[in-house]
């Protein structure tokens, strides 16, 4: 369909979400609901990812830590909070319009004081110098003893308490979720828009020429990558929310590669494209090893991977900007 | 010339391993001239060009404009101070439209973009100003184009003006004609003709017609420095340039 469609096909999702867990529900099958909401978490770190990557051009391979660092905030806070025992002087606390913007923050200040770094270097050495600081939050969070180490925090006081709101509650908690990516995605949506947008974007096709112009280059990669730090931030926070626990796996290199090839699947520099990619992705994780197994396709049920890896490698290959280029037409045909 | 030279380089030098790009190097270009560069291939011009607009950094020597040292100034400041420079091989953002390409540049001249909310492509502000600089460039036309999908002479307008649109006080123009046709080239000399003035430019080019028809006044560099330097009929009739430049071609 052509370009244009997109924000109908946006409305009508938006409505679909919104209808989803009476429709789960009428199904049978209300923990489809939770399946959605991991869904959304994912889809809003994915899209954070792709306003540096599809945008600002820059191939960050240790998005995940700042997943990690929002998770964590959580978590960290929960288990003091039940422990009643102090951190840095402080009580922990569940109570979320304190935790939340808490694990915002301090994601994007983990962003700022890395991406300064990162940012010192392009190309493949920015690819591995991301991976390398990802992997060393990793290995601090793994080191942390009293909140879990390698087996992670299980969050025994629930979820953050919310005024009026029941976070509890698996819809109400989707809902929240929603809410957050419909925000989120309108956000980044006005950035790309925006001057500092344009500028990200000149960045992106020819940076030699911005600096050239007059733009220092590096204050606005840095500045896109603390939006994106943050955001990722933000699906952390509600990660650690949505499951209760987190272990150092949320921050593991691999999750890093999920995030990545969730942007890749859905369509880099599309914004869209990663919510397409993250349901993609999460959904035939899960249930490309039912289909298999009910099947009873024993072998390719335990080793579903042998298709998954293939069937990204063909989207990727064949479809130009992935799963959004599938949907939609390009105007005017330029690349 | 008595008044102080806009841009004044003293004893610049660059080397690249034992290549000598750029020899003790001193040039001064005057407020509103028009000061051609030429030599040979491999004669330092473009490198001379990189160390002016602040992308390689000097051994050596001073770089003063409008009567401050910039030697150590940063890259991207400079187009602010007013060194606004083109590039040799285009330089362009592909994807944007011509008008985008412009309006962006000239985004640069109107304070720091960190504005995160309103769009920009909704700035008339901003579209009006580069629609003006198209027009002068001949591209009005092409404002809804890609980028991308300009004929190369096309692409090298829009390169400059790209540059123009920064309001430069100097601008360094690396070869502006490389590859043009004659119609295209004659109408660049036009633009650049009706800027004479207004605008001071270092001017790098081979079109000899080009240079004869624009340059105030002419040096010549060979293996990184001057061998001369003078007014354009001083330098037709310079022994040593013909001899080393100029050869044959030139039989006037």
């Amino acid at each position: 369909m052509p370009a244009a469609y997109e924000k109908p096909f946006l409305i009508a999702g938006l409505i679909l979400l919104i209808a989803f867990p009476y429709i789960a529900e009428a199904l049978g099958n209300a923990y489809f609901t939770s399946t959605v909401s991991r869904i959304l978490i994912f889809a809003i770190a994915a899209i954070s990812l792709d306003l540096i990557l599809g945008y600002g051009g820059m191939v960050s391979f240790g998005h995940a830590a700042y997943l990690g660092v929002g998770a964590y905030v959580v978590a960290i806070l929960s288990f003091h909070f039940y422990d009643g025992s102090a951190l840095f002087g402080l009580p922990g606390t569940e109570f979320a319009p304190i935790v939340w913007p808490l694990g915002v923050v301090l994601s994007a200040l983990a962003a700022l004081v890395l991406g300064a770094l990162c940012l010192r270097t392009s190309g493949i050495y920015f690819i591995m110098i991301t991976l390398a600081f990802a992997q060393m939050l990793f290995f601090f969070f793994v080191s942390l003893q009293r909140y879990g180490g390698d087996d992670g925090l299980f969050m025994f006081a629930g979820r953050s308490h919310m005024p009026f709101i029941d976070l509890d509650d698996d819809t109400t908690f989707y809902y929240v979720c929603v809410a957050f990516l419909v925000g989120f995605y309108v956000l980044c949506r006005a950035i790309v828009a925006s001057r500092f947008g344009r500028v990200l974007q000149g960045i992106r096709q020819n940076e030699r020429r911005m600096t050239m112009l007059g733009y220092p280059v590096y204050r606005y990669k840095l500045a896109a990558f603390v939006i994106a730090g943050a955001g990722a931030g933000l699906a952390g926070v509600l990660l650690a929310n949505h499951t209760k626990f987190v272990s150092p796996d949320i921050l593991h290199w691999t999750k890093s590669g999920d995030i990545l090839i969730m942007v890749i699947l859905g369509g880099i520099g599309t914004l869209t494209g990663p919510i397409l990619g993250s349901a993609a992705f999460l959904l035939l994780e899960e249930y490309l090893p039912v289909i298999f197994g009910d099947l009873s396709m024993d072998l390719l049920k335990d080793h579903w991977r042998i298709v998954f890896g293939p069937m990204l490698i063909l989207i990727v290959l064949f479809a130009r900007r992935g799963l959004y280029g599938m949907l939609f037409r390009r105007e005017n045909g330029d690349g | 010339m008595a008044e102080t030279p806009l841009l004044r380089i003293e004893g610049l030098a660059k080397s690249f391993g034992a290549l000598r790009a750029t020899d003790d190097l001193s040039l001064d270009v005057a407020e509103g001239e028009i000061h051609a560069l030429i030599g040979p291939n491999g004669a330092g011009k473009t490198t001379l060009v990189n160390q002016l607009s602040g992308e390689l950094a000097p051994d050596a020597g001073r770089i003063v404009f409008d009567g401050r040292d910039i030697t150590r100034i940063r890259a991207h400041e400079r187009p602010h101070l007013g060194l606004v420079r083109s590039f040799q091989i285009t330089s362009i953002f592909p994807e944007f439209t011509t008008l985008e390409n412009v309006a962006l540049s000239a985004q640069s001249r109107t304070g720091h973009s960190f504005h995160f909310f309103w769009p920009v492509a909704g700035d008339e502000n901003l579209n009006d100003i580069a629609r003006q600089t198209l027009s002068s460039v001949g591209l009005e036309a092409d404002a809804g184009r890609p980028a991308h999908a300009l004929s190369h002479g096309q692409q090298r307008r829009l390169e400059l003006a790209m540059a123009l649109v920064l309001k430069p006080r100097l601008l360094l123009l690396d070869e502006p004609m490389a590859g043009m046709g004659p119609d295209e080239s004659a109408f660049v000399v036009d633009v650049l003709s009706n800027l004479r003035g207004t605008v001071t430019m270092l001017l790098i080019e081979h079109d000899m017609d080009a240079v004869f028809a624009l340059a105030d006044r002419i040096t010549v560099l060979v293996y990184g420095r001057p061998i001369a330097s003078g007014t354009p009929e001083a330098i037709r009739s310079d022994p040593a340039v013909r001899e080393a430049y100029l050869g044959d071609e030139e039989a006037a």
